[in-house]
């Protein structure tokens, strides 16, 4: 066993089992902070794919920006000096039966399909190619995509000053 | 099964989606409901990086990865905007309580 089949091991049972924690734990504010390891294990399993910026960028925009917009969230509609910072779940049992089922058959589908795998060398750094690849390429999605944050920003911002 | 291949982080990726599921079902806080949807979107972004990886398609699913985080940041940004317009509205967030358009 290798140091990448080690790394692999360590990184995906950080991610799943904060996951797990993410969904059953009945502290909100426990769920937010298991959602950070969460978020460190994924981009730990971008690394081992050889997606370096890629990893960068989801460790700056989901840790630095999604998880502390999501932390005021619960922070803003909850009552922070009473006790009221649990959440109730409903549906458990059928949910989980379901959600079992369907990991199954996914499970089995992924195991049982011969995937075409092509040998390729990991890239040294993919962030020149990727950066080449945002204005030459895809630039037009590029600037849809930035037009499309400042909508959003200035929505979110108008909605919430009401 | 030492060797690392595509298949496992098809699984990892498959098992997180499916727990992101099971978030989104059963959690009455409407937050809690995002962060279900944060861990399916986490999910398929490791989908799209293991084919980028291990198909031979260059960098395009590394780029769609990349795409995908935009969306998330602007789908966050709208739903606790329109999550604390709720809050202000009807005093809580459970949205099994929520079975009106208007107070």
């Amino acid at each position: 066993m290798g140091v990448y089949e080690i790394i692999f091991y360590l990184f995906a049972a950080v991610t799943l089992v904060s996951a797990v924690f993410v969904v059953t734990s009945r502290n909100i504010v426990r769920a937010a902070f298991n959602l950070l390891f969460t978020f460190f294990g994924v981009a730990g399993i971008y690394v081992l794919l050889g997606a370096d910026f890629v990893a960068i960028v989801q460790l700056i925009v989901y840790v630095g920006g999604i998880l502390i917009l999501l932390i005021f969230g619960v922070m803003i509609t909850n009552k922070i000096t009473e006790v009221d910072i649990k959440t109730g779940t409903l549906h458990t049992l059928p949910a989980a039966i379901g959600v079992g089922l369907f990991t199954g058959i996914v499970g089995a589908v992924v195991l049982n399909t011969e995937w075409r795998v092509v040998d390729s060398e990991m890239p040294e750094s993919t962030l020149t190619s990727l950066g080449t690849m945002l204005i030459t390429e895809y630039v037009l999605i590029f600037e849809l995509l930035g037009i499309l944050l400042l909508i959003a920003l200035i929505g979110a911002a108008s909605m919430a000053r009401k | 099964m030492l060797e690392i291949s595509l298949t496992h982080f098809l699984v990892v990726s498959s098992i997180l989606f499916c727990l992101g599921i099971y978030g989104v079902v059963t959690r009455k806080n409407a937050v809690m409901v995002l962060m279900g949807i944060e861990l399916i979107l986490n999910a398929s972004n490791i989908n799209f990086i293991a084919f980028a990886r291990y198909g031979n398609f260059g960098l395009q699913g590394q780029m769609v990865a990349l795409f995908v985080i935009v969306l998330a940041a602007a789908e966050a940004a709208i739903a606790l905007a329109i999550v604390l317009n709720v809050y202000k509205t009807f005093v809580n967030i459970n949205v099994d309580e929520l079975d009106t358009l208007r107070d």
